[in-house]
């Protein structure tokens, strides 16, 4: 076995070992040790997906050198690798741009904010890489006990509102996701993908258990849909992301939301298998919620008056495409949509850290009639949000461009209603983003509101680079379009 | 119909089990009660997984008269999965009461509709 082959198990051990030093440390060393510990997994997954690209492979690990039944298994390949990079280095422009308000907002507990960040690594690495359907459920459980700690870190009535009313969504999705994953050892006796995948296939070609099949089915997608705030469940997300910390809230809706998404596919296509999912009618119903959620995200983004809470609604939005992409339920809308979920990543940390850097410089406001001139009194910032705002409406070049092509282009494959649908909500979904993120790009550079006081607030250097790094990536995603789909499309090829 | 009944009794109450559970979850307003709910709909899992796994006349399988032949012991990975499922369980279940301290201690109520509209008075 190539020694490059240890990176996943490695990234999650270094995530868990860090994060139980965190506790220890104070918090100025404990914020570093986060970092440095996201640099570190970002390059060894990215040694293992040059690798992996190289040799066009993928693997299986035994924890422990134990085979299965015994053992528990990872799985390493293309998709996986891609994501890990992507996220791990997400999150370390996040925690580096929103350092100073960790700083300011969590005080004295910052190093136990440490210990949540390093371990939504480690379960996102989990989730991301393990071959086992219960294993999964543990982290998933893992994700939600530090996401709802990552949404309380900034503390005030708010926050802790909306903690209780994640924890109590995100509980009725790990329920429902439980309750398939036991069905799903009940029907085949197994819990790792493979052998559950060989088994449905055979039950599926048998045309029996029709229907526990698509209850599976149905159960893994509402209960990932809820935790991944899919369109009507997604009542828990304006609050949770909207107040807590922006460190926090990059990392909420960058890599939480996007690794239950993921752990969906990988269970969809892997567990149950695309043969049996392209004809189930819960696809249909994946891509109409899919569909309403663009519309929806994007209207309720336009009503609302505080800049954070739009960027949160537009999350809605972008994942109901990601949804929709899926619903197609052919393997081109399944590229599309992990494509989608890389760069509406990168677009939605970078417009989080420098939405709060232009509400700094205007008086720690979140409202565009005092953020009118933000843009000039924080350069970087502007920046940084113009190029995340243009990405996520589709200027070309950028990588949200490359994302709604993909995504028309499995319609058109795809044909039939879905087809039409999903091109008329594209366009339709793309003029409302405009409304609403030019909008605010253009309040950004109006000259500021009469009597409008400077505060003379000066940013950062740390959160300087963190904002151009981010800057960078979104347009290096947009350049890289073409290599990183097609490392998706082959490592979703040796899904099967 | 009645012999399916019979069959699989223990999964058809586990099941009626977890929407009693999810239920209370998701439509009661006291915080308490919640939790309460959230504990029924995870142990009706256990109580399916559990089924799943026993055997009729067979022993947990634990080693005691060196009988080391499997067929006098039931499956023991669904008994494992429902220990791994109690841990996470117990530790959501401690999370959620001390939430609901804190928010008892700032709102000095358990109506979760309350706690929003009082919030909704605050200042950010």
């Amino acid at each position: 076995m190539p020694f490059v082959q240890n990176v996943p198990f490695f990234s999650i051990m270094l995530c868990m070992v860090c994060g139980v030093m965190s506790a220890m440390l104070s918090g100025r060393v404990a914020k570093w040790v986060t970092v440095a510990l996201s640099a570190a997994v970002a390059a060894l997954n990215l040694w293992l997906t040059l690798d992996l690209w190289a040799n066009h492979r993928s693997f299986v690990y035994w924890m422990g050198h134990f085979p299965a039944p015994w053992g528990n298994e990872l799985r390493g390949g293309l998709v996986e690798s891609t994501l890990a990079v992507c996220f791990s280095l997400i999150m370390m422009l996040s925690v580096a741009g929103g350092m100073r308000k960790l700083d300011q907002q969590v005080g004295k507990k910052l190093n136990l904010i440490c210990v949540m960040l390093d371990l939504v690594l480690a379960a996102m690495m989990s989730m991301l890489y393990t071959n086992d359907l219960f294993t999964g459920y543990v982290f998933i459980e893992i994700m939600t006990l530090t996401a709802c700690a990552l949404i309380m870190s900034r503390q005030n009535g708010r926050t802790l509102v909306s903690a209780m009313r994640y924890m109590i969504m995100s509980l009725l999705g790990s329920g429902l996701t439980l309750l398939a994953i036991t069905i799903t050892y009940n029907v085949t006796g197994h819990l790792l993908m493979e052998n559950i995948h060989d088994t449905l296939y055979e039950l599926h070609r048998s045309g029996n258990y029709a229907v526990p099949i698509t209850t599976i089915i149905g159960l893994f997608f509402v209960g990932l849909g809820i935790k991944s705030a899919l369109y009507p469940f997604h009542t828990w997300l304006p609050d949770s992301y909207g107040y807590s910390t922006p460190a926090a809230s990059a990392v909420l809706s960058s890599i939480i939301s996007k690794a239950y998404i993921f752990l969906l596919i990988k269970i969809l296509l892997r567990v149950v298998g695309l043969t049996v999912v392209s004809g189930s009618h819960a696809m249909d119903l994946m891509f109409v919620l899919g569909i309403v959620g663009m519309m929806m995200g994007s209207i309720n983004a336009i009503g609302s008056h505080d800049l954070r809470r739009m960027v949160a609604f537009s999350s809605v939005a972008q994942i109901g495409y990601i949804y929709a992409g899926m619903g197609l339920g052919i393997r081109a809308g399944f590229v599309a949509a992990i494509f989608h979920m890389i760069m509406h990543a990168f677009a939605k940390s970078a417009l989080f850290i420098s939405a709060s850097g232009l509400s700094e410089v205007s008086g720690n406001s979140k409202r565009f009639s005092d953020l009118r001139g933000a843009g000039f009194r924080h350069p970087t910032a502007g920046v940084c949000f113009t190029v995340a705002a243009m990405s996520l409406v589709g200027v070309p070049v950028l990588a949200g461009f490359t994302a709604k092509l993909y995504l028309s282009d499995a319609a058109l494959t795809a044909g039939g209603w879905k087809m039409w649908t999903l091109l008329i909500a594209l366009a339709v979904s793309t003029l409302l983003n405009v409304l609403y993120l030019m909008k605010t790009v253009i309040t950004l550079y109006r000259p500021a509101r009469e009597g409008f006081v400077d505060p003379g607030y000066k940013s950062g250097k740390l959160a300087t680079c963190a904002m151009w790094g981010f800057v960078i990536v979104n347009i290096l995603v947009g350049l890289m379009a073409h290599p990183i789909a097609e490392a998706i499309r082959s490592g979703l090829a040796m899904f099967d | 119909m009645i012999q399916v009944f019979r069959d699989h009794l223990p999964q058809i109450i586990a099941v009626i089990l977890f929407g009693i559970g999810f239920t209370t979850l998701l439509v009661k307003r006291n915080l308490i009660k919640k939790i309460i709910g959230f504990n029924i709909m995870d142990t009706a899992i256990y109580l399916f997984l559990t089924s799943v796994g026993y055997i009729e006349g067979r022993v947990a399988p634990i080693m005691v008269d060196g009988i080391t032949d499997a067929s006098h012991y039931i499956n023991p990975i669904p008994s494992g999965l429902v220990l791994t499922g109690i841990v996470v369980s117990v530790s959501v279940s401690a999370l959620m009461l001390s939430l609901t301290i804190r928010l008892y201690r700032r709102y000095h109520t358990l109506d979760i509709d309350k706690i929003t509209l009082l919030m909704k008075g605050e200042d950010d």
